[in-house]
């Protein structure tokens, strides 16, 4: 499988990163030298194997559903770029 | 006396328990060891003041007769661990000046048993990448050069920075995390040691996260013995990782010496790839020859999956990475560009802070997940990585103890050498510690001689899950039998 130079932009765009149409060229060449590579991989008959979901089997831990943390707003918003009132500011979403 | 920088790690704690001399003194040796050295660029972040800090305090538990098993013992961390109050970048300009807030399980631990921070090391961005090249802070330089010539070799990578600093006696070991040979590659190339533990070993809680089913941390120190005692205080069971295992930490120093006598250890006749060089190939027989004559069987295998180990990986590692790298937005940490609105947003500040080969594997995944082909590439990749773990529990249920392999293709390459190469060329040096992680299996790469020009060369090892004293004990006969890597003369200071 390839893509074409559309495919290239809407990837970008699905992983929200900005491209320009300068770029799309190289990207689409190096993604589809990789895409090439992967290739090999239809050979394998994988009929009835079950994907692999956990490294190591092991059993879902849990733990009892209360808070153990909290109370600390002023470290969750120290490192954001913008923030007001322990809210983070963002352009506006909703019109 | 010798100096404090050049002493293995267990040296320097037996030293600073014997009080011959203190950790106030090791540290500031490294820290000028550390200053002298920056033409390697292994550090982002030299933090001086909280080294001696730590090691003031590390020397008034010594006195009064208390201190861990680490206590006083300079290390460096790979930039991909959080420490608290102190800088931590991924290698990325789009954590530039992130500060966290909290402390790494891994990292906390070193603390808990005494070590002393040095700084944070140098890295691929995200860990993306085999030479160190793709920081965003520029390229380490690797302490070694071939004889007769100046000019720079990659340390490999993504544990560059670790694995350069500790091979230039810069610290007594350090951190570091492999995805699919991060510590391993670095250390072959550097003539140190890297153990990727069983997954779920240690926590990954508070390391920056990759593809979060293969990452996993671990130690690069100079010797066999200093990996196993850097291990035994990084590893253990934490409630904040749900896939960190709860099992027993056992005494891996203990395992250095206990010798290969009765262990039957495999040679997989699939990791003999086309074109190998010769060098290679003698350097696989002559360990294999070692832990013969140190009393291990030593049996032919086979995982006849090992082919598609590095493309499966290729698709697995970029899928989990484009899921786990969409939370760098702009919104609550790290760099932002306005843009118009919010998408725009997110799209300046991702193109900006992101460096060329993180964005290629973040496109490579959304590709995978999106609608229409998740099954023919991620389900199948996940596929294919159920029958590369049946390999190895195959082989392993014939009784044999360890896998014995080359660590890489070859040895280091120049600095830039492989600029012009495909993204694809640079992912072969991955191809014989990949099927590790793609399994979740321990392994260990260990230094065993050089190439024609001098260069070091690592063997690896794999283990059963958890069983990494397996692996500590084969390393240390091949250690013993090889002689330790003599390391570079300080050129760069």
């Amino acid at each position: 499988m390839s893509v074409d130079e559309k495919t290239v932009k809407r990837i970008a765009h699905l992983a929200r990163i900005a491209v320009t149409d300068a770029e799309v060229p190289h990207l689409q060449s190096e993604i589809n030298a990789i895409l090439a590579f992967v290739e090999t991989l239809e050979k394998v008959d994988v009929e009835g194997i079950e994907p692999m979901t956990s490294v190591v089997p092991m059993a879902m831990k849990k733990r009892q559903d209360g808070v153990t943390d909290g109370g600390i707003a002023d470290a969750i918003v120290a490192n954001a770029p913008l923030s007001e009132d322990h809210y983070f500011m963002v352009p506006k979403v909703v019109e | 006396m010798t100096e404090l920088t050049s002493l293995t790690l267990a040296e320097a704690r037996d030293g600073l328990r014997g009080r011959r001399f203190s950790a106030l003194e090791i540290t500031d040796a490294h820290i000028a060891a550390i200053e002298k050295a920056r033409a390697l660029n292994a550090f982002i972040a030299e933090t001086p003041d909280v080294a001696r800090q730590m090691a003031k305090a590390s020397d008034e538990r010594l006195a009064a007769g208390q201190g861990g098993p680490l206590e006083g013992v300079p290390l460096g961390i790979k930039d991909l661990f959080c420490t608290k109050g102190t800088q931590t970048t991924a290698g990325s300009r789009i954590l530039k000046g992130f500060v966290p807030h909290y402390e790494s399980t891994v990292t906390s631990q070193l603390w808990r048993d005494g070590a002393v921070m040095l700084g944070k090391l140098n890295l691929d961005e995200f860990a993306m990448g085999s030479s160190n090249e793709t920081s965003a802070y520029g390229p380490v330089k690797s302490p070694w050069r071939r004889p007769g010539s100046n000019a720079d070799l990659v340390p490999g990578g993504s544990s560059g920075g670790s694995a350069a600093a500790v091979a230039a006696r810069l610290c007594l070991g350090a951190t570091a995390t492999d995805t699919g040979g991060s510590i391993r590659q670095p250390a072959a190339f550097t003539g140190t040691v890297g153990i990727k533990p069983t997954y779920g070993r240690c926590s990954r809680w508070g390391v920056v996260a990759f593809a979060s089913s293969l990452d996993q941390a671990g130690p690069i120190a100079r010797t066999v013995q200093d990996a196993a005692i850097m291990l035994r205080s990084m590893a253990g069971h934490d409630p904040k990782d749900t896939t960190s295992a709860d099992i027993a930490v056992p005494d891996f120093e203990a395992a250095v010496s206990r010798g290969v006598k009765g262990l039957k250890i495999g040679i997989p006749k699939e990791y003999r790839v086309e074109g190998m060089p010769a060098e290679i190939e003698r350097l696989w027989a002559e360990g294999a020859a070692w832990l013969r004559d140190a009393g291990a069987e030593i049996v032919e295998v086979s995982l006849p999956n090992t082919h598609y180990a590095l493309p499966a990986y290729y698709i697995v590692a970029p899928a989990e990475a484009s899921s786990n790298l969409a939370r760098y937005d702009g919104v609550r940490y790290g760099l932002r560009v306005p843009g118009k609105d919010i998408v725009e947003m997110y799209e300046k500040t991702r193109a900006e802070g992101f460096g060329k080969e993180v964005k290629r594997r973040i496109m490579i995944g959304t590709y995978v997940l999106s609608a229409g082909y998740y099954d023919a590439y991620y389900v199948r990749a996940q596929k294919i990585r159920t029958l590369i773990r049946r390999d190895f529990e195959a082989v392993y249920a014939q009784g044999v103890d360890a896998i014995l392999t080359p660590a890489t293709p070859s040895a280091a390459f120049g600095l830039a050498e492989m600029a012009t190469a495909s993204p694809v060329e640079m992912y072969l040096n991955d191809v014989f510690t990949v099927t590790v992680n793609m399994a979740g299996l321990p392994g260990i790469s260990v230094p065993a001689g050089t190439d024609a020009s001098g260069l070091p060369l690592g063997l690896q090892l794999i283990g059963r899950p958890f069983d990494e004293e397996t692996l500590f004990a084969a390393a240390g006969a091949i250690e013993k039998a090889a002689g330790r890597a003599e390391l570079p003369a300080a050129w760069w200071a």
